[in-house]
Order: C-alpha cells, then structure tokens, then sequence
C-alpha cells in the first residue's frame, strides 16, 4: 500500500512503494491487449487534469489511462482558460473542487505547485511535473521499460545524458534509480549542469563517450529550447556534435544496451535519427507503458482515497 | 480449527469433478478452464490435467484477476488494498464453454465479478461454475455447478483452503473466530 494519498514526487516513495507501483503497472498491461479495453475499477470517479504547461504525451497518456479504469475525466488546457483572466492557482482549484472531483492530475511551470494544492485540497493531487522539480510518472515508467527488458535495476549502469539543469526528467530519475540500486551518470554541457549533482548520488561528466562506456541504459533528455533565457549552448549543430547520440556512441555501450526518450525528440540535436529508429531503442515502448503505470497510480491513489473517507 | 479436507479427499473430489464435466458436457470440446486468483488457478490446472489423464484432450487454461471488478474496492474499507495481478487467458473465449474455478464460494460477490471481467473478454456459449468448497451465506442468486464439498459454516468462521502449489500442502480448514477473514 501507498503511505500517501497524493503523488508528488518520487523523493517521497520508498523502494517498497516503487516496487508495488511497477507490479500493478504490470498488471495493467494486459488491458490493452483486450477487445474491450476498459475495467470499471473507477467508476463514478471523477479526475481533472489540469495542465498549465502546454502537453500532449503526459496528458493524453494520463487521459487513457482514466478512461481505461471507467472514471470520468475532464481535461483544462489553462492557456483558454480563467488564468489568462488573472486569477491565482489556488483561486482556480478550489473553484474545480466546489465541483467535486475525486483526483487532480497536474502539470504546472512552478516548483513545488502540487505541493501547495495537496496541503491546501481535498482532493488527491498527481504530479505530472512541476517547473524544474519532479515528473514522478515519467520515471516510474522509465524503471518500468528498464525491468521489463532488464528484469533488474540494481547495478545497472544508467547514463542520462542531455539539458540536465531544467530536467524534472532527470531529478526524478535519479531519484527513484538511486533508491533502487542503479548508478546513474549525468552527462550534459557544464552551462547545463546543476550545481553539485554529485550531492545527489550522480557521477557528473561532460563527455558523453565517458557516461555511454559500457552503459545498460541510456536515457537522452531533450534540449529545452523553452526555458532556455540565456545562452547555454553554442548551436544546436555544435551540441550535436559534442553531446548528440549517434550510432558510433551507442557502439560503446553494452551490446543489450537500451535507449530512452522521454519526448518530445529534437531529432538531429540530442539524437541522431538513425538511434531513434534503431534497434535499441525502447521509445515507443515508454509511452506504451505510460498508459499501465498511469492506471496503477490511479488504482493505488484510488484506494487510499476509499481508506480515508 | 479443525480439518475438513486433507489431501486426499481433496484429489478425488477433484477427480470426481472431472467426471461431471466430461459427463454434463458429453466430451471437452469447445471447454476452457478460467481459474480465479489466487487458489483458483492451481485448482483449474489440476481439472485439465484429471481431463487430460481421463480423455487425453488439452483443455485451454486460464487465470484470471477480478480486483479490478471488485464492488467493494471504493467503498468499504474492508482491509488492506487488494494487489492486482496479471490476468492471462491466452485464448478467445467466444462460443466457448468456460468452466470458471475457485476455491471457495461464499457470497457470490468474486463469482460476480469475474462474470463481469469474462464477458470483457468475449461472449462464452456458457459458463460453469465449480468450487472446491461451497460454504453457504450468498448474497447473490449464484450457485455452483461442480461442488468438491458442501460445508455448513456460521459466518463468524472462516474457511482456508491450502494448495501445495502455493502453501506446500494440501488441505481445507475451518477456523473458528476470532480470525475472521473469509474467502
């Protein structure tokens, strides 16, 4: 069972936790292979999605998940709504709350902005990333598509390579693979690299041929042209040069090695097109089990709910 | 707590279900066997294997997990949240007969359920039910097609089956209160 009735961040999980989450998720995999693809678990559920940052992976990924197990589920993309008219985050929630729902999904610019609701809210809160902090589903499936193909986290070696500095990516990830026994290297230009990353258990280096070398699991973060206000890279062509994966860098990892991408791919910048549709990379695999990690969360937060009333 | 099956009472009871279902659906054809987790799957498997040592026909075997059917899982808390498992029926149960398995039936409410999670799957010709142990106390107008052994239970007892498969041995109990988890 979850000690929480939210999912915040993976800081909060314990390894027995991750551990249920990943079972269940394996659970939900077989749905999809159904006719009917849908159980009634949530039935009469009601679960918002509110995404203040534009997304269409996570919330889609999210979407499904909810119509898998029967809730309803409304989604408020904010660009369209009341926030452009001036009003606070907190003014908006409790507004939906007066309607209600029984969870709220949430993706928010701010750090630390599900924490708030889930202090101030009846409702359950899900992280689906906060600003520059956490992205807790993101590196629950990474773990699941690295089990499924490894049977295993701990001891492997797992390179995340990329925008290091604005990645909740990678601050989740390396949570929750710390916690399960991995040995995570970060690799990233130094403009891009978090003061004292080796703090948090990560072996920090800026060649990319040093974190690849005989790695199990290679995990490229996306260049954030977005939230990039100053000058961190020279061009996107000389990033590609320096820290891009190309087939001759997969060369020097494990022959079983695996490639990941959290999405969206900036093609011919941090990946070179032929990894990307190579034969090790496990891409589309991620986003597949999105779906089955999503519908555990809901079924576990579900039930803490039902605990609680 | 006393012992109201051992071992061997418990394998020609299962025997003798093996020669119902040959007789009441006159062969194996079109059959296919749905264990209900967890002491169901045990128990389907050992069904198709009396079928196979009778008849020398495979019977299609399944297991299935009803948690996610449950009708109490949003409501009551009435223990510990239940874990999912995996469901696997690796066949189309369309214009099938399924013999659907489990350990024991009490309420009705599991036999409930998994009939909801098997018309997910397709529309069967038919569906049986066989259980190890019909204790009594339904809630629901369910009633079992194979019984292993009618067992007049008060509902303050409870009854635990045990499978060599998943705790080393075979046997049924009745334990009297305070232990109160049911099946």
């Amino acid at each position: 069972m979850l000690k929480s009735r939210h999912l915040l961040g993976i800081a909060d999980l314990d390894p027995d936790e991750i551990g249920l989450i990943l079972e269940t998720a394996d659970a939900m995999t077989e749905i999809a292979a159904r006719p009917i693809k849908k159980v009634p678990t949530l039935r009469g559920r009601t679960v918002v999605n509110l995404f203040f940052e534009p997304s269409t992976r996570t919330r889609t990924s999210f979407e499904v998940a909810e119509k898998r197990l029967s809730a309803d589920t409304l989604s408020i993309a904010v660009a369209q709504s009341s926030v452009t008219k001036g009003e606070t985050l907190l003014d908006t929630v409790r507004n939906l709350e007066a309607m209600a729902p029984d969870m709220i999904v949430m993706r928010h610019a701010s750090s630390g902005a599900p924490h708030l609701l889930a202090r101030l809210c009846r409702s359950a809160i899900i992280n689906a990333g906060d600003g520059m902090h956490e992205h807790p589903t993101q590196a629950l499936l990474d773990a699941f598509t690295i089990r499924e193909h490894k049977k295993r986290l701990d001891g492997l070696k797992v390179a995340i390579v990329g925008d290091l500095l604005h990645s909740r990516v990678l601050r989740s990830n390396v949570e929750l693979l710390n916690k399960m026994g991995a040995q995570v290297w970060a690799c990233g230009p130094s403009t891009l690299m978090p003061p004292d990353l080796a703090r948090f258990g990560v072996r920090p280096t800026t060649s990319i041929d040093e974190a690849v070398d005989g790695a199990d699991v290679i995990m490229m973060l996306r260049i954030q042209h977005e939230r990039m206000h100053g000058h961190f890279i020279p061009s996107t062509r000389e990033y590609f040069t320096t820290f891009g994966l190309t087939p001759a860098r997969v060369a020097r990892a494990r022959p079983d090695v695996i490639i990941m991408h959290p999405g969206p791919m900036n093609r011919g910048v941090e990946i070179d097109s032929d990894v990307a549709d190579g034969p090790y990379s496990v891409i589309l695999e991620q986003v597949t089990n999105g779906v089955a990690v999503r519908m555990a969360v809901l079924y576990l937060l579900a039930g803490q709910e039902a605990q609680a009333d | 707590m006393s012992q109201v099956m051992d071992a061997d009472r418990m394998s020609r009871a299962l025997t003798r279900i093996s020669h119902e279902i040959l007789e009441r659906n006159r062969g194996t054809s079109d059959l296919a066997l749905i264990g209900i987790r967890t002491r169901g799957v045990p128990l389907a498997r050992r069904i198709a294997h009396a079928l196979h040592g009778i008849n020398h026909d495979e019977v299609p075997t399944g297991a299935l997990d009803i948690t996610l059917y449950r009708d109490d899982l949003m409501r009551q808390p009435v223990g510990p949240q239940p874990v999912v498992r995996r469901t696997e029926v690796h066949f189309s149960i369309d214009d099938r007969r399924i013999l659907l398995v489990d350990d024991v039936l009490y309420t009705g409410r599991t036999i409930r359920a998994a009939l909801d999670a098997l018309i997910d799957f397709g529309r069967p010709r038919s569906i049986q039910l066989i259980v190890l142990v019909d204790r009594g106390h339904r809630e629901l107008p369910i009633k079992a097609d194979y019984v292993g052994k009618n067992l007049p239970t008060s509902t303050r007892q409870s009854v635990r089956v045990r499978l060599q498969e998943i705790d080393g041995e075979d046997e049924v109990l009745l334990v009297d209160p305070p232990a109160q988890e049911g099946a």
